[in-house]
């Protein structure tokens, strides 16, 4: 598919979001697997109600930033601010202090996170899997949660799968539940894993409907996607990693036109040559 | 041939007998759940605790797996008063069954908790689970599915081990039927009831453990769906499933 027909293909609504001050700040992080480096020095910064795309080739660390961001890895050096938290650590006398699971705990709740491969919770049911968190959690009253979740369900046009299964649902349907579980949480950042990687074609437009309309209510989402079509409709920004590191950040129309790095010029022919 | 219908049959519905077949009950039941409780700790500590925990609970498998249960009932009630621990015969009974099936039951929720698919922990975190929610609302009933088939076979297995507990004279079936067999000497006779009184506890198990696993496959698979809810019901969770 020529760049050209990429870039009518879907239009972006100008001025529909007005970003707000930063919140997510990354700041030279660094994480090694097994003494082989997987992030080197990563700064990024994401403000409110804005949306970047992080794309690159497999192993190029997007998914273990995101992972880190979220907390379920932790870092080997520098920092992580999201939502208002030194994301692992708590400052004493200007040292930090690695935080405990319990605490941990809290403040990922104030991030969502949508997996490659869903992850619903298979034994219970759709709306108990929305329902779960808020209730068993944060405490909050049943019925009450009950309703939120059905709202939620009917924005991700899954009205009537309440008591359904993970399993009776296709791939697509899945997905959008785990989106509503995330938000059931009312998180102040959103995080997409390659949210329709494991999709069968015919189902990615409908997860990637709903993140577009995410994206226009004004949610901050960090999207690490392959899904070019939804970066240059919904991305403020388009971020390209490659080796651990962040090679190529820009808007959309700069990415895809005139980018500056040579790997950005290589991935993009590699991913929209078909 | 000197079978005796009539004492059989007698003996089938002795007032000795039932009372040790509700013992055999009872305890295989108490001991089942304190054994399972057992069980999970220890699968716990093995598998998330520190070295000191891990080789503690590690040392506790090894050690009950390791000897046969006889030798532990037998040190449990006659061997412990000796350093000033007595406890009763009931008392010993069930914390000798217990301390033994914890060790195996250990091994068996490890794996269970090992087949868990690793994305459920990822999921877990992500909506800010502490390690505690995430078990137990996420893991342990996942990890349920795998272990309830084995959890059946070692409660089927613990209905027949609580014989051993007679040695200690605990007036179970095994016991009961020992007394009985002495009293007219119609040894084969009394046995006899006792085996056929383990075949018919074995036999309710069974039955019970179909539904037991039917219940924790329900969100698994349509015909388990179907066959605890009533076929239609979960006809119709699927046929509205087909239709989307």
């Amino acid at each position: 598919m020529e760049q050209q027909d990429l870039a009518t293909q879907t239009e972006r609504a100008p001025g529909a979001r007005r970003l707000g001050e930063p919140i997510v700040v990354i700041d030279g992080v660094e994480k090694s697997f097994h003494g082989t480096p997987v992030l080197r020095n990563v700064s990024l910064t994401v403000r409110k109600r804005e949306v970047v795309v992080i794309c690159g080739r497999s192993g190029s660390g997007k998914s273990t930033l995101l992972r880190c961001i979220d907390q379920l890895e932790t870092i080997d050096g520098g920092t992580i601010r999201a939502a208002g938290h030194l994301m692992g650590f708590r400052e004493r006398h200007g040292k930090r202090v690695p935080l405990r699971d319990a605490q941990i705990a809290r403040q990922q709740r104030d991030l969502g996170m949508v997996f490659q491969n869903f992850n619903l919770f298979p034994h219970v049911s759709v709306l108990d899997n929305v329902t779960m968190a808020p209730v068993r959690i944060l405490k909050r009253d049943k019925a009450e949660a009950e309703t939120e979740a059905r709202a939620l369900l009917q924005r991700v046009g899954l009205p009537d799968k309440e008591n359904a299964y993970p399993r009776q649902l296709s791939g697509g349907q899945q997905q959008r539940v785990a989106i509503a579980r995330a938000l059931a949480m009312k998180p102040k950042v959103m995080l997409f894993d390659e949210p329709t990687s494991a999709l069968d074609p015919e189902m990615i437009s409908e997860v990637l409907d709903v993140m577009t309309d995410l994206s226009e209510q004004g949610m901050t989402m960090i999207v690490v996607t392959h899904e070019m079509g939804f970066a240059r409709a919904a991305a403020d920004r388009v971020v390209l990693m490659h080796d651990g590191q962040i090679v190529e950040e820009a808007p959309p129309e700069e990415f895809f036109q005139t980018p500056k790095s040579e790997h950005t010029r290589l991935f993009l022919s590699k991913i929209l040559q078909h | 041939m000197n079978w005796s219908w009539p004492f059989f049959f007698d003996y089938l519905t002795n007032g000795l007998m039932l009372r040790g077949a509700w013992t055999t009950i009872w305890l295989s039941v108490v001991s089942m759940i304190l054994g399972l409780g057992l069980g999970i700790v220890a699968a716990l500590m093995k598998m998330y605790g520190n070295r000191a925990v891990r080789y503690l609970a590690e040392f506790y498998i090894w050690l009950f797996r390791g000897t046969p249960i006889l030798i532990q009932l037998v040190i449990i009630y006659t061997g412990l008063p000796q350093l000033g621990i007595r406890l009763s015969v009931i008392e010993s009974a069930i914390l000798g069954l217990a301390l033994n099936e914890g060790a195996y039951l250990a091994e068996i929720i490890r794996a269970g908790i090992m087949s868990v698919d690793k994305g459920q922990e990822d999921a877990a975190r992500a909506v800010g689970m502490t390690w505690r929610e995430r078990m137990y609302l996420v893991i342990l009933p996942q990890a349920t599915r795998t272990i309830i088939p084995p959890l059946g076979n070692q409660f089927n297995g613990m209905l027949k081990t609580t014989s051993l507990a007679s040695v200690i004279s605990m007036e179970e079936l095994m016991r009961n039927a020992q007394m009985l067999a002495q009293i007219e000497f119609r040894v084969l006779e009394a046995y006899s009831v006792a085996a056929v009184w383990y075949l018919v506890l074995v036999s309710i198990w069974s039955a019970i453990q179909v539904r037991i696993e039917a219940h924790y496959e329900k969100p698994f698979g349509p015909a388990a769906a179907g066959a605890l809810k009533g076929k239609k019901e979960g006809e119709q969770t699927l046929k509205k499933a087909g239709a989307a």
